[in-house]
């Protein structure tokens, strides 16, 4: 680095450990993404194809929430003040299933 | 994890003088927000699948489908489009685009933590590379999305006949391409959706670019150095990261479910 202004903070070095991790969390991203192209074309549409594929989103959203967007790392009473509230869109989710009785019960 | 320090005494957390969840308001406001924004972007992919549902589902067999206003498409027939795929003699590449979109997104979301990374670091050189490499690849995306859009509007040339009422009467006609009215995929409300949710998701990864830059322009003009730290890398980075999670989830729901 080039000399800064005196008052100016340091600039620290790397952490390669932790730049490290980002990237194979971005490389698991990219291979579920991958995997996802695998069904797409591998296997027939239906409920199980649909299930695995709402599984792998969720496996990827977890990864970008907790890791990217550092969630997994916060003090508890933020990352569940966070993920709690999601209870919400499952309940709607779920109330419509029932409702609208989509699996023909 | 045991992220909190349990070594002094138990003092309540809550009664003032030190920020309880560890963070700044920004920060929390942050999330707070991105937490509402998570439920109008589950609301617009909840409405999708009641809707796609009320509709009947294609039953035959994937090589026979031909589009009709009859039935929901199937999404890897609509999507097959890639940029001059016909001048070098393909004639189907179905989700490669979307694929394509996909990555760069998720690229550009590993740029911004590195930019974030390097921000905790007062790394000014590193902040200003990354943040470079985000918005090159927010505006990437949004050209490929401004390019999906077009062909979905203009459509294949080839047309489906869909039944358009006109002076209360119910005519055959030959549909081009697709608008809020009538679209030669499918139902009405296909198009429909795909323009709001994809154009939501679109108008918040316009708005994360416009965001990125005054952050990257406040980093060189050292801003953030003189101000002694890079916390608002790290609050838009969080907004960043948002648009790509949105986007897993318009990926699974739109076109590959």
């Amino acid at each position: 680095m080039e000399s800064q202004t005196s008052t100016e903070p340091q600039v620290q070095p790397v952490d390669k450990e932790k730049v490290k991790k980002l990237w194979l969390v971005a490389g698991y991203l990219g291979i579920i993404t991958a995997i996802e192209f695998g069904f797409a074309f591998g296997m027939d549409a239906g409920v199980v194809r649909t299930v695995i594929f709402i599984l792998l989103t969720l496996v990827k959203a977890f990864y970008i929430v907790a890791e990217f967007m550092h969630l997994g790392h916060e003090v508890r009473s933020l990352m569940w003040s966070i993920v709690l509230p999601v209870i919400f869109i499952l309940w709607l989710i779920t109330a419509l299933i029932i409702q609208g009785d989509a699996l023909q019960m | 994890m045991s992220s909190t320090a349990t070594v002094t005494p138990r003092k309540n957390i809550w009664t003032g003088g030190t920020p309880p969840m560890n963070a700044s308001y920004g920060k929390l406001m942050m999330w707070f927000f991105l937490l509402s924004d998570a439920f109008s972007f589950s609301s617009l992919l909840v409405a999708y699948g009641l809707i796609r549902y009320s509709y009947p589902a294609y039953s035959g067999t994937i090589e026979s489908f031909t589009f009709s206003q009859d039935y929901w498409p199937i999404p890897e027939k609509v999507f097959e489009a890639f940029p001059g795929m016909h001048a070098i003699g393909i004639e189907s590449a179905p989700l490669v685009f979307v694929g394509l979109m996909t990555f760069i997104l998720i690229m550009s979301s590993v740029t911004m933590v590195l930019a974030v990374e390097a921000g905790a670091r007062m790394d000014k050189k590193n902040v200003e590379k990354w943040m470079m490499w985000t918005i090159l690849g927010g505006f990437t995306f949004l050209a490929c999305q401004a390019w999906e859009w077009s062909h979905f509007i203009h459509g294949d040339g080839i047309g489906s006949i869909a039944k358009i009422l006109v002076s209360g009467e119910w005519v055959d006609q030959t549909i081009f391409g697709a608008n809020l009215h009538v679209n030669q995929y499918g139902p009405p409300p296909f198009a429909q959706l795909f323009f709001f949710i994809t154009g939501f998701h679109g108008f918040h990864v316009f708005s994360g670019v416009v965001l990125n830059f005054l952050i990257f322009y406040r980093t060189v003009t050292g801003m953030y150095q003189r101000r002694g730290h890079y916390e608002m890398v790290e609050k838009v980075g969080l907004y960043w990261h948002f648009v790509d999670l949105v986007w897993v989830f318009v990926f699974t729901f739109f076109y590959l479910v």
